[in-house]
């Protein structure tokens, strides 16, 4: 796409000045509350946050500066390491699989399938459902002795075994099943807009030029639709790292906090414990992260694309 | 529509394997909910009993009766029906609020760049990461202030200011297909901000509003978090309600009863799902992916 | 019938003449626990005070709580609520809460309610809470059926408690039914403990947080016994809420549970017989021990007249002897006044007013550390981290546990 001017163009004979003042100012003027609001709600909240990390604040808010003893506990206690461990093992492999998940079922969902609308609604409906619950009959399924691996001893594979949930190295795998079966689908549709999108013209040509079906879809389609990974990544990452309701549903962390994530770590610390400055340093790391990991990537796609 | 490679005739094995597959995928997906319905119909005996996968023993409805309308949700035992109708007060002018400034928002920032228009998109773009525990107390202090404490009022302001980076998202990332010349071409013949937007821009948009409002639906219809902490104690939504059903700590707990409410207070957002569910491709499809 | 004349009584009792609003934050929403506060709200009521529910339920209070300090940050307090133990102290020492004392006063609270108690409700020897009741942690529940199926015994002290687990384990019984949520590893853990340091020791672990007790020789022996406990429990306890376990112990799929005296609604709920179907006994070697979890409200600063008259009125209700009968019939644990007439509870129950009574004067009487009774809940949660961690992992020794509790409760405090 061209680099669109940024401006509007020279006055036209039919406009008063007064009116093109007018259309200078009524976008700004439009987009003047969200700015506000964003820059207190957003910025002014997160630099509140920043200034509680370095209060020894405990059941409320105060402001005492110790400096930056909140960091240096931060760093020593152990739940919080495993609690970033798991953020990137959670995270990465949600984001992973769904990507794939997606990209799979849209395509075989795109092969002019009957019961199309009933398949992609079931496919749908896990994100219309609060994980208040869900969790729960989660829970129940993959736990040993009521779920699954009971399901399975009882058709007589007596050696089966699938305990990840009560498993302190495997449990948050469990977190990574129950969130692809939410989002997942999410994302089907996601990719299934974006193969509908696709101009067809260029896969007939090269159907004409004799290449192979998966060929097609790697090398021609699955390019096209880097703008569809962009957006899913962004949504992904993003329920990645508010993941709550699903661990406090699930694990609540466990066993023991062998299941932690960084969310519920700050919202325990911050509230339930009386930590309140803990809370807000780990609230400013788990930001930093974001910073770290996402501005970059931000950064290249949406220059990438404007240069296209 | 379909993309024209699978037009031809496909061989026949192939074919059921992807049908095989996505049905194998359908049944993964409808597993929790199975197990969620399986148990609403069950006595407690069944399920204190019972496989948790296995059907009832015999299928009673008792407790979609309580959780309707006798189920304890605090000092009252009248079930989650009431709470139906403040989480629509409560849903309603959030998700039409947030559609409508994320609209315009979308709409300047496309097609009315200004300088540091790119920037700020950039930064509201860092809000959607922004983990909501973060901002419960500066934002509770903030409601005090303006008198809008525990009120529906300062729940949907909440639920606004939060949802807009995400409803700017949508539709900038939609408007930024409409060729710029459609855009221009109504400049030069005199068309305003307003003009442009309802006669040239407006008109395309029910896709992306209808995907704006499913998002936004969702989300705020399934939120706790802000619900439990920003409403008032009349004004409660039913996310709160479910929560006291459910998370009893110290008392008996009824999973069937559980189970129902769970599916009760999920209709709304099914229904969404269901009703607008082709919308929701279509209008994805027509360019909100498209970054 | 009775609790018309019940009413009736309150109304005559009822002195003040103006009325006013009372707004109750509280996380008790299960069928029992509601209709023991629907309870109070109509006695509330019947003294021509409105009562506005605010119902958290959610981790035993955690939500709630978070729904209290931001009301309490945007100006907004409820009149009343569910704040337990230290969180008291904390609350208090902020200046948000308001003074009892003349209710107090007027009621005899000094006179009807264990001193261990009271101190708990007031901040600087002023009243600032009113207790709602008592509950006993440190129970066994037991299926007798079971046990004799295994030719085991009931066991009163953890030898016993062994010899019985691994006759269990032979009939092919689940041992020990438990539930794998830190605050149940806390409970089972607090219950050896007890036994182990003996009630002085305890108070000075986790009360007075004494270095030199938490890491020493004792706690490692309660530490190595509470590991060597889990052999006995099944390995899907993980993520399992208490009232699944008790349901274990009521199906006769396990044996035995350690509890505390909410597990009663459960058996009572499934149609069972306290000393028939089931049987409550100390945690073993805990016999004339009590570790207390006392339930109470918090009276938040008031500026309205009538509320703060609506919230006397709350705190003398609460406190008297309906209110404390009825409500503690439903919710298994006993009443706080220790005059009252207990002729309609179980065995359960009186067994535990006993030994609340003799265990005030012993100094056996002690706060139980898992509910937040005994320190605050930053070095509580700090302790459940290092337990829970313990319990559920196999890389690391009892004394580096021990040792690991005692540093992680000096960063905390």
């Amino acid at each position: 796409m061209p680099v669109t001017h940024t401006n509007t163009p020279a006055p036209l004979a039919s406009t008063t000045p007064w009116q093109d003042k007018m259309q200078v100012w009524l976008p700004k003027l439009i987009l003047s509350p969200t700015i506000v609001v964003t820059l207190i709600c957003v910025y002014g909240f997160v630099i509140w946050t920043g200034l509680l990390s370095f209060t020894k604040s405990r059941f409320l808010p105060q402001f005492d500066f110790v400096g930056w003893r909140q960091y240096e506990r931060l760093l020593n206690n152990d739940r919080w390491i495993t609690a970033c461990e798991n953020l990137l093992i959670f995270g990465g492999l949600f984001i992973a699989i769904c990507l794939l998940i997606g990209v799979l079922l849209a395509i075989f969902l795109d092969q002019k399938i009957q019961q199309e609308g009933m398949i992609r609604t079931i496919y749908l409906y896990p994100m219309a459902l609060s994980f208040i619950v869900t969790g729960t009959a989660w829970k129940w399924i993959l736990n040993p002795g009521l779920g699954l691996e009971n399901l399975v001893h009882q058709m007589g594979f007596t050696d089966f075994k699938f305990d990840w949930l009560v498993n302190s190295d495997m449990a948050v795998y469990t977190l990574v099943i129950a969130a692809v079966w939410q989002s997942s689908g999410f994302v089907m549709a996601l990719f299934l807009a974006g193969l509908r999108g696709i101009d067809s013209s260029i896969i007939n040509a090269a159907q004409i030029d004799g290449a192979s079906k998966p060929r097609i879809y790697w090398s021609i389609i699955l390019p096209c639709l880097r703008p569809v990974f962009f957006s899913a990544i962004i949504i992904l990452s993003h329920l990645a790292i508010k993941s709550f309701d699903l661990v406090t549903a699930l694990t609540s962390g466990g066993p023991g906090y062998s299941s932690d994530l960084p969310a519920l770590f700050m919202y325990s610390h911050s509230f339930t414990r009386g930590q309140m400055g803990l809370g807000a340093a780990s609230a400013i790391m788990m930001l930093a992260g974001i910073l770290a990991i996402l501005v970059p990537y931000l950064y290249s796609e949406l220059r990438g694309k404007r240069n296209a | 529509m379909h993309s024209s490679s699978t037009s031809q005739g496909e061989n026949g094995l192939g074919r059921w394997l992807i049908y095989g597959v996505l049905a194998l995928m359908a049944l993964v997906y409808l597993l929790p909910l199975f197990v969620m319905l399986v148990t609403s119909f069950k006595t407690g005996t069944d399920i204190r009993t019972g496989s948790l996968i296995s059907l009832p023993q015999e299928w009673v409805t008792d407790s979609w009766q309580a959780a309707w309308g006798t189920a304890c949700t605090g000092v009252t035992c009248d079930g989650i029906k009431g709470y139906f109708w403040n989480s629509i007060k409560m849903v309603v002018p959030a998700v039409l609020i947030s559609t409508f400034i994320g609209a315009f928002n979308g709409y300047v920032i496309s097609k009315w760049r200004f300088k540091g228009s790119d920037l700020f998109f950039s930064l509201m773009l860092f809000g959607c990461f922004l983990p909501f525990q973060l901002v419960l107390l500066p934002m509770a202090a903030m409601l005090g202030k303006l008198g809008l404490a525990n009120t529906t009022t300062g729940l949907v302001l909440v639920h606004v200011i939060y949802g807009v980076a995400f409803t700017t998202l949508f539709f900038r990332n939609y408007y930024i297909n409409v060729p710029d010349e459609l855009v221009k071409a109504a400049k030069l013949d005199g068309a305003g901000f307003f003009t442009i937007f309802w006669a040239i821009l407006l008109p395309i948009s029910k896709p992306i509003i209808m995907v704006t409002i499913i998002w936004q639906f969702t989300s705020i219809w399934n939120d706790f978090l802000f619900g439990v902490v920003y409403s008032g104690a009349d004004s409660q939504p039913i996310t709160v309600a479910l929560n006291n059903l459910v998370n009893t700590s110290t008392g008996v707990k009824a999973y069937n009863v559980d189970m129902a409410a769970a599916i009760i207070a999920a209709l709304p957002t099914l229904f969404v799902y269901f009703v607008a569910g082709k919308y929701f491709v279509r209008g994805l499809t027509a360019g909100s992916v498209k970054g | 019938m009775k609790l018309k004349t019940l009413f009736l009584a309150m109304t005559f009792a009822a002195g003040s003449a103006t009325a006013g609003e009372v707004e109750v934050l509280h996380w008790w929403t299960s069928g029992g626990e509601a209709k023991s506060v629907a309870v109070l709200k109509q006695m509330m009521e019947q003294q021509g005070h409105s009562w506005k529910d605010f119902a958290v339920a959610g981790g035993g209070g955690e939500s709630a709580m978070t729904v209290l300090k931001t009301r309490v940050v945007s100006g907004n307090a409820p009149t009343a609520a569910q704040i337990k133990g230290h969180d008291i102290q904390e609350w208090a020492e902020l200046d948000y809460l308001a003074n009892l004392d003349e209710v107090a006063k007027k009621e005899g609270w000094e006179q009807s309610v264990p001193s261990v108690v009271t101190d708990i409700m007031k901040y600087d020897s002023h009243y600032v809470a009113v207790p709602v009741n008592v509950h006993r942690v440190n129970w066994l529940w037991a299926n007798p059926a079971v046990f004799e199926k295994a030719g085991a015994k009931i066991p009163t002290n953890l030898d016993e408690f062994f010899v019985a687990a691994d006759k269990l384990k032979a009939a092919g019984v689940i041992p020990l039914a438990q539930g794998g949520q830190p605050w149940q590893e806390a409970t089972l853990f607090e219950a050896v403990a007890l036994e182990i340091l003996g009630s002085a020791d305890y108070r000075k672990a986790f009360v007075d947080h004494d270095m030199a007790v938490l890491k020493g020789k004792k706690m490692v022996e309660a530490l190595t016994i509470f590991k060597k406990m889990k052999g006995y429990t099944d390995q899907a306890a993980s993520g399992r809420d208490w009232n699944i376990a008790t349901n274990m112990v009521i199906t006769g799929q396990a044996g035995m549970q350690i509890m505390g005296d909410w597990a009663k609604g459960e058996f009572i709920a499934a149609g069972k017989k306290p000393g028939v179907d089931f049987v409550c006994v100390p945690a073993p070697g805990t016999q004339g021990q009590f570790t207390f979890n006392v339930d109470s409200f918090a009276m938040f600063k008031q500026k309205d007249k009538g509320a703060m008259a609506a919230q006397n009125d709350l705190a003398k209700t609460i406190l008297t002897p309906e209110f404390q009968e009825v409500f503690n019939l439903n919710k298994g644990s006993i009443p706080v006044r220790t005059d009252m007439d207990l002729s309609k509870f179980d065995q359960c129950a009186l067994d535990s007013m006993d030994t609340f009574k003799a265990s005030a004067t012993s100094g056996d009487l002690v706060p139980s550390f898992a509910h937040g009774m005994a320190t605050t809940s930053a070095i509580q949660g700090a302790m459940y981290d290092v337990l829970t961690n313990y319990y559920n992992s196999d890389n690391i020794s009892a004394q580096d546990t021990a040792n690991l509790l005692a540093d992680v409760v000096e960063d905390a405090m």
